[in-house]
Formats: structure tokens, C-alpha cells, sequence
């Protein structure tokens, strides 16, 4: 669109509005205010302060919600051909409305629990959730506070899109900013250590935690300066970089993965041994993540059993090297293991794939989803617990011995930090090279229209098969390198449970982008956590399962291609308009019978 | 060829456990008592029905829209919670009997009536809220979808309620005991399923095959474009599919109660699995097929360990159930990938 098209009609009315929209948007809020409300949030989270004395994470649970709507329920779809309005009142009007209608549900409920006892069947309907609701005062009071909350934080969101374009964009940096800086406090103090800046943090953060007011104000001035001057500059530097061609850009590329590389070595010796384990467990999810991406990023064969391998090549590596191993214990060295675990893990896909990979797309997920499920019960199972010890798992599996130089085991997360990266960028480098190879070619080719490969030559159900098989050894190395980090393999270990993360993680990352894959694992492993490895946010642990589902399906509803996606799989899922876009531009051939047009 | 060793060693062992062949095969053999086997065949047959209710929601949704709405396990589970609440507040409310007499049944009716409401809405929002958006993506798009709804609604119930298992009410002794029936030695929740299954069914199949509804649910499965050109309202129809859906595995779901007599939020997960395992079977789209996937199933789990299994020595046969109902999908899957009674889909899903 060229600017002359940015006409805007005028502003509508305050009482110009969609009422049915803004009641159901209403309603909505008020609903989901109080789902998370007695789903514990708020009293499970309250210890966790975000901003000393105003704001905790508990808190923060259920505001985002009025502010986010009343923002999103003024936001029209731009359809080609109409013309915007201006933002006005109205919209301001509207947020606060709809922020209202959520205040009043939990209004509602704090009346209700203060006069009825629902415990029976609602195990969090308790003094508790009313005292957190109520802000410790009265009834009256909260009613009260809830109501004027809600229409005002309502309100802030709809008067954001009355803001002009830089104002909003840096309000909404301010905001992600101090976000980050919270949840990511533990860190950061744990980093000020060694180079001696543990003042700044203190002044910053609250002793007890959280950010101090004075820390608060300075980082949003900061924020708000970068945004105003020095993002311009960063966004011309990154276009340059990428405008890089030939050599050029291999050496800035080459500069670029040396300089992350040296600040991945040295990142660990900064850092103390919390956050140690924090980023050997991201580093393993981020292993297990390149895998499936192989599996289901560049060959489309949506593998649910993917923690099989897993467990089998956690298993291996118990049995192998534990003096505890219930049934043969050879008690070999790590790395002798390891090519026995490819050896086996490549087998087992094998012998799992070969019969399902025939089967359509839709089939062949459940069905490894039953076979993720059935090693689990094998493991479990007498029958195999000569073996495999059954629910007491094998213990006392030793740690990995570096050539006689050091042994890495569980309790020097430093060292598993070293050793997952050793492997992730072997991953790395697999999935890069295989990617451009004429393997990755065939794979995507599957990915985008099955027949029209198999029309190509391209023997699908070998080229297949393949990526099942890459991925399950990619996915035992981790089960290898887990078994040797716990110490120890129980069959709680390997639940289903573990594919799906994992899948929600190469899904929000962006399915088929190495880099968005990993970034995915980083952020989600390490703010939420993993399956039973906590995270940044420990208190989330038991709404971790929440948010995954809500997440996965928020981004196949929003965002399919991830957030930062392959630029070929996006335009796969968005075909039709990028079809639609070609034709307006008069780019498509539009002479054609029209059959481009036809959805895949 | 380790069913046929497996079946082999088994008849070999309920002629004479000490036959050479039946020794090789597991030199601890016992014989099955009749009444031992006749139990595993009731309680295959009433689990399988169980199966086959909630196979139909997975079956009339490929059916019409060509996805497995992985999160149907979820409704069933939605169901036998409310199922639960509400038989406990009955409970205390003192009306629920220890008799199987006209009142329990009129409180149990409108347990299975208020579980089937919250199944069935639940059904019709999932399909509003995520589903509709999605019509027309790649398939994979909406299976990926249903997974995190799956989950979702899991951890919805296990943060509201708790995690644990929540028992029902206590359930008439007529309920728990065991009658003699036909000649058949079977508890009274297991009677109480297959009747309630053989009337749903009944009911279903009138539903799709004679009336207005059904004739539209048909019709958008066989062709939605040309359905809507009929006149057909499409959404509508889905809509109803849903809804058809949601109720069966209430029902299912309510029973389930009776049957085991407790929940947990992951109830849902492999009855889910399994019942998706008989629409398969059974041939998806086919409604018959589903219900007789699902007697399938549930027999295969329940007779396979002690039949096949055990005869070949393996210890501890029953915990690997589950197994054994997974490794008959892939077996039915890969000798006959349209199911035992052949596929009714449409001819873009067919492809």
C-alpha cells in the first residue's frame, strides 16, 4: 500500500459501538479472570514478586488480561479496500467496558466464595483465594478494587491504540523489558557476582525480590531512550548484515557463530551452579528439539513417540554403564556406549517406522504415540524388569569419563553444560548440512505435497524413513547424555508427556528453523521448564501443562510457522495468501484457468 | 506367528497344562477356569463398549472433517468428572440410594443428563474456539491443535479439581455385585453398560440414517461444497457432529464412573487413545464399524494377555494390556488400513 491509501476516516462516537462484541469480549474476561482465579494462580504465585511492593507474578496472572483485551477488542482486521478509523474515545470507552465486565465476574466470585462453600468439588475455592481476591481487606473493598481495576487497566489498553505508533511501540518495549528483567532476576544477580557489580543489582532489585521502584523507573528510561535512539541504528546495522552476499557474508557469519561460541564457553564459569542446571537442561531440550525438527520441521512426519528413543537411549546407557544394572551390567565407558546407543536407537526406528511410515500423516501420529507409550510399559512391565529394574529404574549410573581427563556427571552441571553443547553443535551441524542437502531437498519436497515428490522420483517412504531414523539417534543421544546427567533412569522419566513439550517447543520456535528451534527450547525450557525439570519460573510447575496446551493451540490458531520461521514452511501454511497478495499486485498469471488459486 | 505360538500354546495348556508343547512354551502354565475366561470375555465386551461410544465422536468427526480431534479422550473425561460431582452431591444430599430401585434410576438419569450436557458443550466450544478457524489447513494443523486442546482441558480439570483420583458415590450393591445372566456371570455396571450402549447406538443409528439431520450430517461428510449448494448450513452441521459427538462420550463417560468408580484428570487419555484405535479398526466414518472396533479392542486387551501372553511365559501379562491393544491397531493398520469394515469418507479425504 502506498501512504496516499492510510486515509482515516473520522473517530466514531464514545456510544458508537459493537455492544454485542465488547459483552461477549466482556464475558470472556470475566470467564477466564475467574478460571485462573480458582485455578490457584493467584495464591501459588503471589510469593513471587515482579515489582516491590505493587505487583506479583500472582497478581500480574490475572491483570494482563482487561489491559490485553480492551487493547485487542478495539484492533480492526485491515481488509483491502477499507478505510481505518481513527482511534478515539471510543476505543478507550470500549477497553474500559470490556475491562469492567472481567472486574465484575471476579467481583462475582468473590462475593460468591465469601457466602458459599463450592470446596467440595473446587479444591481451590478456599480462605485463601478469597484473602489474595479481597488484596487482605474486606469484601466490600474488593468488590470495589476489582471494578475500578479492571475498567482502568480496560481503559490503558484501549487508550494504547489511541497512542501514535512510536509511543505504543515504546510503552509496549517498557513493558516486555521489565518483564524480562524480573523473571530473569536470578540470573542476573548470579552474573553480577564474579565481576564484582553486585551493587548495581541491589539497587535494582529488591533484597527479598523483585525489581525496587527506583530500578524500575531507571531501566523503562533506559528502555525507552534505546527505543527512541539507538533502535533505528541496530535495524540499519541488521539490514547491512543482511545485504551481505558471497564472502562477505560467510566471513560475518563466521564472525558471528565464533562470537556466540566464546560467549557460550565462558557464559557457565560467570554463572553459579543454579543456573548451571538451568542451561544443561535447556542445552538437552534443545537437542531433543533439533531432532523432532528433523522429524517433524523438515519432513513433515509428525512423530509423537519421539520420546521413545529417548528412552531407549537412556535405557542403553543405564544398562551398559551401571553397576546397578539388574540384568547384564558390563559397566562400559560412556563413550564405548554411545555408538551402541546409535546402533540401537537407528534399529529401533527402524523397526517402529518401517511398518508405520506407509501410513497417512494423521494415522502414523497416533500410532507412535501408542508405541511411544508401549516402551514406556515395556520398561515398566515385569517382564523386561530383569532388565531394566521396573519402577525402582537403574541407579547409580556413572557419569561420563572425558579420556581419563575428568568425569561429568550429574552434581557439575557445568561440565553437562559442556558436554550437551558438545553434542548440540554436532546437532547443529547435522540438521544444517542435511538441510541443504539433496536428502533435505527430498524431505521438504514430502513436506509440501506428498504425491507431487513421489512424482519427482523421490522414493518417499526411504526418504522417510530416514528422517524418522536421524531423529530417533539425535533423540537417544539425549537419552544417553540424560541417563549419565540424573544419574539414574526411571520409567516417570519418559512419558508422553515429554514428545509433546518438546513438540510445543519446535512448534512456538518455528518448525524447520534451526535457529528458531533452539530459540524456542531457550525461552520455553528455561522460563517454564521442562517436563520435570523447573525453570526460571519454578512457581509455574504445576500450570506448566496449562500453558504448553493454551500456547500450542494459541500459536496453530495465530501463528503456525512459529515466531521465528522457516521462510519456505510459512508460505506453505499461508499459500492462499500469498497467492492472494501475488494476484493483487498483478504478479500472478491470472490468464490461467485459476487452478494456482486452489488451496493445497 | 507369536499369536499363532502364543494362541497354540494356550489351547495346548487348556487340554492338559502338562503336555510337552504347553510345557516348552511356559513351564508355569495353569489352566483358564471357564468362569475365569468368561469374565475376561464380559468385561472385554463391556469395556469395548465403552470404547465403541466414544469411537463414534472420533469416527463422525474424520467422517466430516478428515481430523482426529485427539482431544475427544478429554470430553469423555469432562463427562465422568461431572458425572462424579454431581453423583456425590446427590450423595448428599440423600438422593442417592443404596437400592437399585425407580429413584436411583431417576437420579442416576439426570446424572448422565447434566455429565452430557457439559460433555456435549464442551465439545461444541472446542470445535467454536479452535477448530472452525482452522477448516481447510494442511491436516496436520488441526491434529497438532487438538493435542494442545487435549492437554489443555487435562490441566484445566487437574487445576480446578486437584489431582488424584476422586471417587464417585458409592454405587448400589446391585451395581457392584455379580448376577447370573444368560448364563453369563456378569456385575451389574457391566450389564448396565452394554444396555445403555446397545440403546445409544440404537438411538445414533436412527438419528444418522433417518432422520433430516442425520441425512445433512451424510451429505457434509460425503461433500461439503455441494452439501452447502443443497441448501445444507455447513457450520451447522458441524456443529451438530460435535454435539452428536460430545453426548456419546458423556454417556460413556458416566458409565465409566459406574464401572471403575473413580476419576482423574487423565482419564481421558488412553480410553481416548484406544477408542481412537476402534474407529480405525472399524473403519473410520462407519459407525457400526466403530462400535464393533470397540468390542474389538476391549476384547483384544482384555482376553490377549491371558490368551496369547501368558501362555508364552510372560510375567506380569495384564500390565501390558495397553500394549497389546496398540500392537492390534498397527496389526489391523497394516493388513487392512481402511478397517475391518471399510471406510466412509469423502472423496478428498480418501486421497
Amino acid at each position: 500500500m502506498t501512504a496516499a491509501a492510510v486515509d482515516t476516516a473520522p473517530a466514531r462516537s464514545m456510544l458508537d459501538q459493537d455492544w454485542r462484541k465488547l459483552i461477549n469480549w466482556g464475558l470472556i474476561v470475566a470467564l477466564s479472570q475467574v478460571f485462573i482465579a480458582l485455578s490457584n494462580m493467584p495464591v501459588k504465585l503471589d510469593d513471587r514478586i515482579l515489582l516491590e511492593p505493587v505487583l506479583s507474578l500472582g497478581y500480574l496472572s490475572i491483570l494482563w488480561l482487561p489491559a490485553v483485551v480492551g487493547y485487542s477488542v478495539g484492533k480492526e482486521k485491515m481488509l483491502e479496500g477499507v478505510v481505518a478509523r481513527a482511534k478515539g474515545i471510543a476505543d478507550i470507552f470500549a477497553g474500559a467496558l470490556v475491562g469492567l465486565i472481567g472486574g465484575g465476574g471476579l467481583s462475582l466470585l468473590v462475593v460468591l466464595i465469601d457466602n458459599f462453600d463450592l470446596r467440595d468439588p473446587l479444591v481451590n475455592w478456599s480462605p485463601q483465594t478469597l484473602e489474595v481476591l479481597t488484596f487482605d481487606g474486606s469484601v466490600a473493598s474488593g468488590v470495589l478494587i476489582w471494578l475500578l481495576v479492571g475498567a482502568g487497566l480496560g481503559a490503558v489498553g484501549g487508550a494504547l491504540l489511541v497512542l501514535p505508533d512510536l509511543a505504543r511501540r515504546v510503552v509496549r518495549s517498557i513493558a516486555l523489558v521489565l518483564l524480562a528483567v524480573s523473571i530473569l532476576e536470578s540470573v542476573i544477580r548470579d552474573l553480577s557476582e564474579k565481576p564484582q557489580l553486585e551493587g548495581v543489582t541491589d539497587w535494582i532489585y529488591f533484597i527479598r525480590g523483585g525489581l525496587a521502584i527506583k530500578g524500575a523507573i531507571a531501566i523503562a528510561i533506559v528502555t525507552a531512550a534505546y527505543v527512541l535512539f539507538g533502535h533505528a541504528r541496530v535495524r540499519e546495522t541488521r539490514a547491512s548484515f543482511q545485504a551481505l552476499e558471497g564472502p562477505a557474508r560467510t566471513k560475518a557469519n563466521t564472525v558471528v557463530i565464533a562470537v556466540g561460541g566464546v560467549l557460550l564457553l565462558v557464559l557457565p564459569m560467570l554463572v553459579g551452579k543454579i543456573t548451571n542446571e538451568l542451561l544443561a537442561n535447556v542445552g538437552l531440550f534443545v537437542l531433543l528439539a533439533l531432532g523432532l525438527n528433523i522429524v517433524v520441521g523438515l519432513a513433515g512426519v509428525l512423530d509423537l513417540g519421539y520420546v521413545a528413543f529417548f528412552a531407549v537411549g537412556g535405557y542403553t546407557t543405564a544398562v551398559l554403564t551401571s553397576p546397578n544394572s539388574p540384568g547384564y551390567s558390563p559397566e562400559l565407558p560412556w563413550f564405548l556406549v554411545v555408538f551402541v546407543v546409535v546402533v540401537l536407537a537407528g534399529l529401533s526406528g527402524l523397526l517402529i517406522g518401517a511398518p508405520v511410515i506407509r501410513m497417512r500423516g494423521d494415522y502414523l501420529a497416533i500410532v507412535t504415540l501408542g508405541f511411544g507409550e508401549i516402551i514406556r510399559l515395556l520398561f515398566l512391565s515385569d517382564w523386561l524388569s530383569g532388565w531394566t529394574g521396573g519402577a525402582q529404574g537403574i541407579t547409580r549410573v556413572p557419569g561420563v569419563q572425558v579420556f581419563g581427563l575428568a568425569t561429568v556427571r550429574g552434581t557439575d552441571p557445568k561440565a553437562v553444560f559442556y558436554l550437551v553443547m558438545v553434542f548440540c553443535a554436532i546437532a547443529i551441524y547435522i540438521s544444517w548440512r542435511l538441510e541443504r542437502s539433496r536428502l533435505g531437498r527430498a524431505w521438504m519436497a514430502i513436506r509440501e505435497d506428498e504425491s507431487v515428490a513421489e512424482a519427482m522420483g523421490i522414493n518417499t517412504v526411504n526418504v522417510k524413513l530416514m528422517a524418522f531414523v536421524v531423529g530417533a539417534v539425535l533423540a537417544a543421544f539425549s537419552g544417553a547424555i540424560f541417563a549419565a546427567k540424573v544419574g539414574a533412569v526411571f520409567p516417570q522419566s519418559f512419558i508422553i508427556l515429554v514428545s509433546i513439550i518438546i513438540l510445543v517447543v519446535v512448534i512456538v520456535g518455528g518448525m524447520g528453523n534451526i535457529v528458531g528451534v533452539i530459540a524456542g527450547a531457550v525461552v520455553l525450557i528455561g522460563v517454564l521448564g521442562g517436563p520435570s525439570q523447573p525453570g526460571l519460573l519454578q512457581e509455574f510447575s504445576e500450570f506448566k501443562l496449562l500453558i504448553y496446551g493454551a500456547l500450542l493451540v494459541w500459536m496453530m490458531l495465530k501463528r503456525p510457522e512459529g515466531l521465528i520461521p522457516n521462510v519456505r514452511r510459512s508460505r506453505e501454511l499461508h499459500q492462499d495468501e500469498f497467492l492472494q497478495d501475488a494476484w493483487l499486485k498483478g504478479e500472478l498469471d491470472t490468464d490461467d484457468d485459476g487452478g494456482e488459486v486452489a488451496p493445497a | 506367528m507369536v499369536i499363532a505360538v502364543g494362541l497354540t500354546a494356550f489351547v495346548a495348556q487348556q487340554i492338559d497344562p502338562d503336555n510337552v508343547f504347553a510345557r516348552w512354551a511356559n513351564p508355569d502354565a495353569t489352566r483358564l477356569s471357564r468362569a475365569g475366561f468368561q469374565g475376561l470375555v464380559v468385561s472385554g465386551l463391556s469395556q469395548g463398549a465403552l470404547y465403541g461410544l466414544i469411537a463414534l465422536g472420533y469416527s463422525m468427526v474424520y467422517g466430516v472433517l478428515g481430523f482426529i480431534n485427539f482431544a475427544h479422550g478429554e470430553v469423555f473425561m469432562v463427562s465422568a468428572m461431572t458425572g462424579m460431582i454431581v453423583s456425590r452431591k446427590l450423595a448428599e444430599a440423600g438422593h442417592w440410594g443404596s437400592e437399585f430401585d425407580f429413584a436411583f434410576v431417576l437420579s442416576l438419569l439426570l446424572v448422565v443428563l447434566v455429565a452430557t450436557v457439559c460433555s456435549t458443550m464442551t465439545a461444541v466450544i472446542m470445535e467454536r474456539v479452535a477448530y472452525r478457524p482452522l477448516r481447510g489447513s494442511p491436516r496436520l494443523i488441526p491434529l497438532i491443535t487438538s493435542i494442545g486442546v487435549s492437554f489443555f482441558i487435562q490441566s484445566v480439570s487437574l487445576v480446578l479439581l486437584g489431582s488424584g483420583p476422586k471417587a464417585y458415590a458409592p454405587r448400589p450393591d446391585w451395581i457392584q455385585n455379580r448376577h447370573s445372566f444368560l448364563g453369563f456371570d456378569i456385575k451389574g455396571s457391566q450389564l448396565l453398560v452394554l444396555c445403555v450402549a446397545a440403546v445409544s447406538m440404537a438411538g445414533l443409528w436412527y438419528l444418522v440414517e433417518r432422520t433430516k439431520t442425520g441425512k445433512a450430517m451424510r451429505a457434509v461428510a460425503e461433500d461439503k461444497e455441494i452439501a452447502s449448494l443443497m441448501g445444507i448450513d455447513v457450520d451447522r452441521t458441524i456443529v451438530k457432529t460435535f454435539a452428536i459427538g460430545g453426548a456419546m462420550a458423556g454417556i460413556a463417560g458416566v458409565l465409566f464412573g459406574l464401572l471403575f468408580g473413580s476419576v482423574t484428570h487423565t482419564t481421558g487419555f488412553l480410553p481416548g487413545i484406544k477408542a481412537f484405535s476402534a474407529a480405525v479398526v472399524g473403519g473410520v466414518g462407519n459407525l457400526g464399524g466403530a462400535m464393533a472396533g470397540g468390542v474389538a479392542i476391549g476384547g483384544a486387551e482384555s482376553l490377549g494377555p491371558q490368551t496369547i501372553l501368558e501362555p508364552l511365559g510372560i510375567p506380569g501379562a495384564t500390565q501390558l494390556k495397553d500394549a497389546v491393544a496398540f500392537l492390534a491397531l498397527i496389526f489391523v493398520l497394516l493388513i487392512k488400513p481402511t478397517g475391518l469394515f471399510g471406510e466412509r469418507l469423502s472423496a478428498e479425504d480418501r486421497a
